[in-house]
Formats: C-alpha cells, sequence, structure tokens
C-alpha cells in the first residue's frame, strides 16, 4: 500500500511537473509563398484541410520523414511537406534551416551500418553489419552473420578493412580484406556429427550504391577460406545484397 | 647639323623621361591617398550580433511497440504468439521493420492420437522468429469512427527474410504480410497484422515448405 502511495506520489510529480516548467519553445518559421497547405497527416495521400496564407508565422513541432507538423497560431496543427518548407524564412528573415542528408553527407559519412541477405555455398545467409570510415578511402567493419543450411546452421563472426578507391561517387566499388571465427552446428536430425568452430580469413568485392537520404544499397562477393582442423582448408564464397543506412 | 638634331633629341628624352617620372610618382600617390581612404571607414556600423540558441526540430522517425496474437503453426496448432516490433520510417511511402516473437506449440495430432509418443522436447515446442521486413504504405487517407472522430491510417504490405528457431533447428524463413495501421494520436500506433513465415521444415521427416501465419494487435510508440 505504500509502495502505491510513493508510486503515485511520484507519477503525480512527473505528470505535474510539465505545467510549471517553462513552456517549450519552437522552431518558427514565416510562410513566404502565396499559401502553405497542411495535410492531416505526414504523406501526400492524407487530406489537405487547411491553407497557411503569406506572412503568417507558424511553430515546427516534429518532423516525420519529409513531413514536418506545424501549429498556426490559431493553434491549427497540421503537417506540411519539405519542399513547401524549403520555402519559408526564419523570423528574422534568414532561409529556413532543414537537415536533408545527401550525397555530400554520404560522401563524409562516419558511420555505416546495414542488413544483408545472399548465399553461403548454399545454405541462406542473413548478416548485419557496422562501419567506421577513419578515412574517406578506408573504414573497418564487424559483420554477424547467421548461416541455414538444409544440413547445418552456423554463426559467423567477421572484421574486416574495406578499400574505395572512389569515394566522391555516388556508386563505390571497393575491395575487403578480413578474418573471423564460424561456428557450425549440424542439424539435429542428423546424427552422430559435431559441432565446430574454426577459423577464417575472406577477400571480396563489392558496390555501393547511394540511392536517397541516408540510403544505400550494397552488394558484394567474399571468398572465404575455413581453416579447418582437418587435412584441408575449405574454401566458400559468398554472395549477398542488401540495404544500409549511414548516420 | 647632325649634332644639332642629337642634342634635341636627347632634351626630348629628357623631357620624356622627366614626364614619365612625374606621372609614375603621380599615380604612386593617388594609390597611397586610396588606401588611406580605405583605411579609414566613413561610416563604422556597430553590430551587434545577437546569439540565438535556435530550437532544433526534433524528429520521430522510429515506432517501438509490442503485439500480440494468434499463430498457427503447421501441424503444431494454433496459439497466442506476443513479440516486440521496431519500425524505421524511411520516407512517407517506405519504412523498415524487424520483428522478434514466440509461440508455444501443441502437439501434432499424432502425439495425440498415438498416447506416448512425444516428437520434440518442451524446449523445443517453443517457435521463435525474428526478421527483418521492408515495408510499403498503400491508401493513406483517414479512417472515421461515427460523425466527429477521424484518424490518419494507411494500409500496408511488408516483406522480408528471417530466422525461425523450432524444434531443435534454425530455419531461414521468407515473411510476407499485409497490414492496417491507425494513429489515434500522433505518436501512437495501433496495428493489425496478418503474415505468413514460410520456411522448409523437415521437423516430420520429408523436407516440405511450412506456411505459419499469424494474425497480430499491436500498438506502437513513435520516438
Amino acid at each position: 500500500m505504500r509502495l502505491l502511495v510513493v508510486i503515485a506520489a511520484v507519477v503525480g510529480l512527473v505528470a505535474a511537473s510539465p505545467a510549471t516548467a517553462r513552456e517549450k519553445r519552437y522552431y518558427e518559421v514565416v510562410v513566404t509563398d502565396v499559401y502553405v497547405e497542411m495535410h492531416t497527416g505526414p504523406g501526400g495521400g492524407y487530406p489537405k484541410f487547411h491553407v497557411v496564407e503569406r506572412g503568417e508565422k507558424v511553430e515546427v513541432l516534429k518532423r516525420r520523414t519529409d513531413w514536418f507538423k506545424v501549429r498556426t497560431e490559431k493553434g491549427v496543427k497540421g503537417w506540411v511537406d519539405a519542399r513547401a518548407m524549403s520555402r519559408t524564412v526564419q523570423p528574422d528573415g534568414r532561409p529556413t534551416k532543414i537537415e536533408n542528408p545527401d550525397l555530400r553527407d554520404f560522401i563524409d559519412r562516419r558511420r555505416e551500418a546495414g542488413l544483408q541477405v545472399g548465399d553461403f555455398d548454399g545454405a541462406d545467409i542473413i548478416s548485419a553489419y557496422l562501419s567506421w570510415l577513419f578515412t574517406p578511402n578506408l573504414s573497418f567493419e564487424v559483420w554477424g552473420s547467421r548461416i541455414t543450411g538444409d544440413f547445418s546452421n552456423g554463426w559467423m563472426l567477421n572484421g574486416n578493412i574495406v578499400h574505395t578507391a572512389f569515394p566522391d561517387w555516388r556508386i563505390q566499388p571497393y575491395a575487403t580484406l578480413g578474418a573471423g571465427v564460424i561456428r557450425i552446428d549440424p542439424k539435429s536430425t542428423l546424427v552422430g556429427s559435431e559441432d565446430r568452430t574454426d577459423q577464417v580469413a575472406h577477400a571480396g568485392l563489392g558496390l555501393r550504391a547511394h540511392i536517397s537520404r541516408r540510403f544505400l544499397l550494397r552488394a558484394e562477393y567474399k571468398s572465404y577460406v575455413v581453416f579447418t582442423s582437418r587435412d584441408d582448408n575449405e574454401e566458400v564464397s559468398q554472395w549477398s545484397a542488401g540495404f544500409s543506412f549511414f548516420f | 647639323m647632325e649634332r644639332r638634331i642629337f642634342v634635341l633629341l636627347l632634351k626630348r628624352g629628357c623631357l620624356l623621361a622627366v614626364l614619365a617620372l612625374l606621372a609614375a610618382c603621380g599615380r604612386e600617390n593617388l594609390a597611397a591617398d586610396n588606401s588611406a581612404d580605405a583605411q579609414v571607414p566613413v561610416i563604422n556600423p556597430e553590430v551587434d550580433r545577437r546569439e540565438i540558441d535556435e530550437p532544433k526540430i526534433g524528429s520521430s522517425d522510429f515506432e517501438l511497440g509490442a503485439y500480440v496474437g494468434y499463430m498457427s503453426v503447421e501441424d503444431f496448432g494454433t496459439n497466442v504468439v506476443y513479440g516486440a516490433r521496431l519500425n524505421y520510417h524511411i520516407t512517407e511511402h517506405f519504412f523498415a521493420q524487424a520483428n522478434y516473437g514466440q509461440t508455444d506449440t501443441d502437439k501434432t495430432s499424432f502425439e495425440e492420437l498415438s498416447g506416448g509418443a512425444n516428437l520434440l522436447s518442451d524446449d523445443d515446442r517453443t517457435f521463435r522468429y525474428y526478421n527483418a521486413l521492408l515495408g510499403i504504405n498503400l491508401l493513406p487517407g483517414e479512417s472515421f469512427i461515427g460523425r466527429s472522430w477521424a484518424f490518419n491510417s494507411a494500409l500496408y504490405l511488408a516483406g522480408g527474410v528471417g530466422n525461425v528457431d523450432f524444434g531443435g533447428d534454425d530455419y531461414f524463413a521468407v515473411t510476407l504480410g499485409a497490414g492496417y495501421r491507425v494513429l489515434p494520436v500522433d505518436f501512437i500506433s495501433i496495428n493489425f497484422d496478418v503474415r505468413d513465415h514460410m520456411f522448409d521444415s523437415d521437423i516430420l521427416g520429408d523436407s516440405k515448405v511450412t506456411h505459419n501465419i499469424e494474425f497480430l494487435f499491436g500498438v506502437n510508440f513513435f520516438f
């Protein structure tokens, strides 16, 4: 019971605090077009229900994809698209600042992450990776992969260096070199086989293409050598493709 | 005669040289005057630079939430499924989605009829999946409840790949589905989904493509 009272008090405090705190200030813009249309939702398909006329000031409450939720001085709330927003000015006459990641940001990116799906010597592979670009040409990546095959499943963890010769191109070819570990678990329906963990090394070639905003498509081929404890090493080739984003 | 002409030319030459020198000096003086003008501005504007901390425009492109529903696992009955979901809205038309869900399955009809035979251990009976999907929003608009309530809504299709962990093994699964999203307020979305997880299963002997269909109800919060 005492706990309930404490919880109620805390909830009450948290709920009451916004009222006592000073009112949140929003980014303000003035419409310079003849009028700007407001939609009920963040998309061109949502109905237009209001227009803001030239000279009116609106507060920008938040952004979702390329749409901005605004509030007019009369308190009407609606969504305005980025193109209309780019034709507004700040109250002191300076142009409105809208962050729109483009090719320049792609070229200057520092981190990248993505998801890939592909074929690993007949088995299916799903991979996720994280990449740090420490120069425009060189980056370091960490990959985690899940392999599901007809007879065995497995995990693979790799670290690799990627070199891009043309970092300012929209479509960038790259080469990669790396090493890691692979763990193979034969399916439980097979009798008498053992799990095993081996080291791997790989080399590969690929293409990265900036599509729009923070997004890129990426496809690559990697050739792995698995250093098994048996007499022969295994060679495995992998094709994969997927999409990535930078941040 | 020749000497006189020479002297005349010499005199003219000196005159020209003096004139050229004077002109050069004048130009230099002119230049010096100009630079002096530039160094002493007539008007000294006192610009008072204001330091404004501009409020940032917060973006809310992510949705995080949970769902519950029914899932029919082929040959293993229909049971309650629950899971978690993360959405990222890439553009107004496309979104990326990650899901994790699990359900406990029943015995197959063979296990029920035979009496004691158990195909799977209790732990292996839990069907777990995770996947990454790409979705496309169709038919955005408003849905109406009664005369005075209108909510933003959209239909969407989602498809992708993932992993299924069932019967002691992992399978590569392809997931396809359709859903309906309603936003009662801008930061909450209510979702209804139907999706099919397809994978090659060899749990009951021969390998076959199994269809595992789920009906979901979920609530997400934008952030």
